[in-house]
């Protein structure tokens, strides 16, 4: 051994401690979530002893009337940003690629990037003030208001994928269906708009993902009453919390990440 | 002579062409164009421009009204709001002083954030160049391990670790179990936990942008440092670390911004007592009622993160490309 050790080639790329040090942040990143799912499946209310498997914690999350309500409100919201985001996003990403530049086109770039830049607490706080002046003048008070904060934040999300797309596809392909007397809507709906499909797929799962885990916005936009699925289980941890908090965890994780590995495999068929 | 005569510059050439009364075709054309770009666009600035722009510019005019007495404002100028984000006045003689509690508070978020910083950079440069160093057609997979935790829900993400630290959580039934401690030990509701909290949370911004830049270190470098009898810590030092800078600043000042701004966190973590500013803004317009003091409070949240966010803008377009 000693003989084979001295041989093997001098590692470059090798730094003491680093491997060692990623495996511990691996684990580090994982353990919690996965302590987390493990005590979802616990008999007991312990969050430190095991009592046995069981699904009681998932009974109690599927039959509790609030868990119903705000998971409703959650899917609505995030449905109903995520279809607007990313229809107008398209449009923005359309308006904004393979196209001579224009005045105006940087100040465009910052207004849809905003969203990514300015703190959430901020513009939670904003829109906070500016809804509690409509809401005296109009007097509405339904979720119209969580609709419209959560397309905002989630334009950036749906636009990016789209544009990367755009940007990576062969303009020359509609020249050719315009030579062959395609009419321009007919050059997008039957050329452009299915080369741009996973792209737009992908801005559009992205937008669903990020609009269901939103919590600080939709805590200073919400009205009272109108709980989603993160701000109801914001409003819970700080009291004595059960296992059902972690089977609803647990099931929301299990969503996201179904939808994230989704939006992967999609922008990667992008390269190929 | 003549020939110099007949051979007109290239501007007059140019200029005849220009019809000034005929149809410029091109001209029409990128009319069009612009016009078609702009009509795609603006649904989705409007959106923008009322759902998170428009609403920004309103809450700096809130910054100068005064405070109503049940929360809102009064319409009437007032610099109240600006003058209590540092300073108070006092409740019995009228002097003017710092405002401790304020300064506390906004002390507290800039050294949590910038420690997080740190331990984000100590977890996440190894990581980074573990990735990095892997064999390519294993390195996405590592990739999208980091990753999946960043787009999971960052309120489950704080729950996990408020479940694992707390008194009767497993961090403290292990120990106990192995009789290294008698009693639990307090970490939930510290400033230790909000730290702790906001690294898990935001250490894979930090990893993605080093590891944007540590996938194109020319290892041939490195390779020469060492023939050239450098250590391995020299080499690190002095060749890894340099080439490396661009990804540490970005991931530093995309780990920092969230975590100044961080509201979930310290709220889940910190028990409501350990306040940092994002918890400070949000006390103004509930228990508080002093909305300019909130608004104002918003604003020099916003400018220190935009100062950070130019300092990243300028970095990544020294180098040549975004990073991240």
């Amino acid at each position: 051994m000693a003989e084979a050790r001295r041989i093997r080639p001098f590692a470059v790329r090798h730094l003491p401690g680093f491997p060692t040090m990623a495996l511990i942040c691996f684990v580090c990143l994982y353990a919690p979530i996965i302590t987390l799912v493990m005590f979802s499946f616990n008999e007991s209310m312990s969050m430190s002893q095991w009592g046995g498997f069981s699904w009681r914690w998932y009974v109690a999350a599927w039959e509790n009337e609030r868990v119903q309500q705000a998971s409703l409100l959650s899917l609505i919201v995030a449905t109903c940003a995520s279809l607007i985001a990313t229809t107008v996003a398209t449009a923005a990403a359309l308006g904004t690629t393979r196209t001579r530049r224009y005045r105006g086109l940087t100040g465009i770039y910052v207004l849809i990037n905003q969203p990514l830049m300015v703190p959430e607490i901020v513009t939670g706080v904003a829109l906070l003030i500016v809804f509690a002046m409509v809401k005296v003048w109009t007097g509405y008070t339904g979720i119209g208001y969580l609709i419209l904060a959560h397309t905002a934040f989630c334009i950036p999300f749906a636009y990016l994928p789209i544009r990367a797309r755009l940007e990576s596809m062969d303009a020359t392909l509609e020249a050719a269906a315009a030579d062959l007397y395609a009419t321009p809507w007919m050059a997008f709906r039957r050329v452009t708009l299915p080369l741009l499909w996973p792209g737009i797929l992908a801005g559009g799962m992205l937008a669903f993902v990020i609009s269901l885990d939103d919590v600080v916005i939709t805590e200073f936009v919400k009205s009272g009453g109108q709980d989603t699925l993160p701000t109801y289980m914001l409003s819970q941890i700080r009291r004595i919390v059960t296992p059902e908090m972690n089977a609803i965890s647990t099931v929301f994780l299990a969503i996201s990440i179904a939808l994230v590995t989704i939006f992967f495999l999609l922008s990667r068929g992008k390269k190929q | 002579m003549a020939a110099q005569d007949t051979s007109p510059a290239p501007e007059e050439v140019a200029a005849p062409t220009m019809a000034p009364h005929g149809t410029d075709y091109a001209a029409i054309a990128m009319r069009r164009e612009r016009r078609n770009n702009l009509a795609l666009v603006s649904p989705a600035l409007l959106i923008l421009v009322v759902g998170a722009s428009g609403p920004l510019v309103v809450m700096l005019i809130y910054s100068f009204l005064a405070a109503g007495d049940y929360g809102g404002v009064v319409w009437e100028f007032s610099t109240q709001g600006w003058f209590q984000v540092f300073l108070q006045r006092d409740m019995f003689d009228d002097t003017i002083g710092f405002a401790d509690a304020h300064l506390s508070i906004f002390w507290r978020s800039l050294s949590l954030a910038f420690i997080t910083t740190v331990l984000c950079v100590i977890f996440g440069f190894p990581t980074a160049y573990f990735i990095a160093t892997r064999p390519p057609e294993q390195r996405s997979l590592w990739l999208f391990l980091v990753t999946i935790p960043f787009w999971t829900n960052l309120l489950i993400r704080t729950y996990a670790i408020m479940e694992v630290i707390r008194n009767e959580g497993l961090v403290n039934t292990a120990l106990m179990k192995a009789g290294l401690i008698s009693q639990p030990i307090q970490m939930l509701y510290t400033d230790f936990a909000i730290m702790l909290g906001m690294t898990y949370v935001y250490l894979p911004l930090m990893v993605l942008p080093l590891y944007a830049s540590m996938e194109k270190l020319d290892f041939r470098l490195v390779e020469a440092s060492y023939d050239l009898y450098a250590s391995r810590m020299n080499t690190l030092r002095r060749i890894i670390l340099p080439l490396v800078k661009p990804g540490l600043i970005a991931g530093s000042i995309l780990v920092f911004v969230p975590c100044l701004g961080a509201y979930v966190t310290p709220r889940v973590l910190g028990g409501g007592k350990r306040l940092m500013l994002g918890n400070l803004i949000e006390l103004q317009f509930g228990q508080g009622r002093n909305w300019p003091l909130g608004a104002a409070l918003s604003i020099t949240l916003l400018l220190i993160v935009m100062v950070a966010l130019l300092i990243y803008v300028r970095n990544a377009s020294r180098q040549g490309g975004a990073h991240g």
